[in-house]
C-alpha cells in the first residue's frame, strides 16, 4: 500500500494531518512510519501533481476525499467533518475507512 | 504596526456593495481579518459572527475584511464575498474589501482569521486568536469574549495578545 502526504508548507495543517494519519495507520495495525511525505512548493508543481490544496492525503493513488472542481494551487485545503463541520484536515473516520478499503482491495488492483 | 496599546490604524474600506466604512469610536471594534476560502476561517466563522450578534447591544461593532489577492485566489473575489453576503452567512457584519492590502499591512494582519479589538478611542487591546481551537466549537470563541468583556469594562485583556491561527494571508505579488 502506498500512503502519500502532500501538503505546502504555507498552511500550518499537515501536521495533524500527518499525525491522524499515522493513527489511523497504528490502528489499521499497519506501519505508521509508511507515509511518504511530499512537499508542494510552487504552483507549477501543484498543477503537475494535481494538488488542489494542502495536506492532499492519497492511498494507492486515490484522494482520501476526492475533489470535485477544485483549481489545483497552493493553498489550504476545505474538508468536511462528518459531522458537517468545515476543517482544515480530514476526518479520521474517512481516513480510516480509505485504509481499510485500500488493504481490501485486491492486489495490483489500486 | 500596531502594538497593544497603540492607536490603531484608521481605514476607510467599501464593502460588498460599495457602502463606505470606517473606524466610528464604537466602545469596543471588532477588526477581524478573514477570507471566503480558508477552512480556519470557516471553521471560526459562526464563532465570531455570534460574537458580533450577541454583543451588539453593549455597542460593540465588528468589522470583516477580506485582503486576499483575487486575483491567484477567486473565491475570494467581490463577487463571492457578495454571494455568502446575500446568503445571510455574516448576519449583519459588514465585509469590506481590502483590494490594495494596505489596511491588512497596517495592521500586520498575519492570517485568517486575525482578530483585533480597539477600544472606544481607537487603542488596540487585544490581538490573535478568537479562542484556542479552530475545531471545538464549545470553546465559543472565548478568547474574544474575554477580551469584549474586560475592554468593555475599561479593564486590560487577558491575555491581550495570543498567536493568530489560520491560512495566510495571500498578498499580491
Amino acid at each position: 500500500m502506498q500512503v502519500e502526504l502532500l501538503f505546502w508548507a504555507g498552511c500550518p495543517s499537515y501536521p495533524k494531518a500527518l499525525a491522524d494519519l499515522r493513527g489511523a495507520l497504528v490502528e489499521a495495525g499497519l506501519d505508521p512510519d509508511c507515509v511518504v511525505v511530499r512537499e508542494v512548493g510552487s504552483e507549477i508543481d501543484a498543477q503537475a501533481q494535481e494538488f488542489v490544496g494542502s495536506p492532499t492525503i492519497r492511498i494507492d493513488g486515490r484522494d482520501v476525499q476526492p475533489p470535485n472542481d477544485e483549481p489545483t494551487g497552493l493553498t489550504c485545503r476545505v474538508y468536511r467533518r462528518r459531522d458537517g463541520r468545515v476543517s482544515p484536515t480530514p476526518d479520521p473516520a474517512d481516513l480510516r475507512d480509505a485504509l481499510h478499503a485500500a488493504s481490501s482491495m485486491p492486489s495490483g488492483r489500486s | 504596526m500596531p502594538a497593544i496599546g497603540d492607536e490603531a490604524p484608521t481605514f476607510t474600506l467599501p464593502d460588498t456593495r460599495g457602502a463606505l466604512h470606517e473606524l466610528d469610536g464604537a466602545p469596543a471594534t471588532v477588526v477581524v481579518f478573514t477570507c471566503n476560502h480558508c477552512p480556519y476561517a470557516l471553521a471560526w466563522h459562526d464563532r465570531i459572527i455570534n460574537v458580533a450578534t450577541e454583543y451588539a447591544d453593549r455597542g460593540v461593532r465588528m468589522l470583516a475584511i477580506n485582503p486576499n489577492d483575487s486575483e491567484r485566489y477567486p473565491g475570494d473575489s467581490t463577487d463571492a464575498m457578495r454571494a455568502r453576503v446575500d446568503n445571510g452567512e455574516f448576519d449583519g457584519v459588514p465585509y469590506l474589501r481590502d483590494e490594495s492590502q494596505e489596511v491588512a499591512r497596517a495592521y500586520d494582519a498575519r492570517t485568517t482569521p486575525d482578530v483585533f479589538i480597539l477600544d472606544a478611542a481607537g487603542i488596540l487591546r487585544y490581538r490573535g486568536a478568537p479562542d484556542s481551537d479552530h475545531d471545538d466549537p464549545a470553546q465559543n470563541a472565548a478568547w474574544l469574549r474575554a477580551a469584549l468583556d474586560a475592554v468593555l469594562a475599561g479593564h486590560a485583556a487577558h491575555p491581550d495578545e495570543t498567536p493568530p491561527v489560520g491560512c495566510s494571508i495571500k498578498w499580491k505579488a
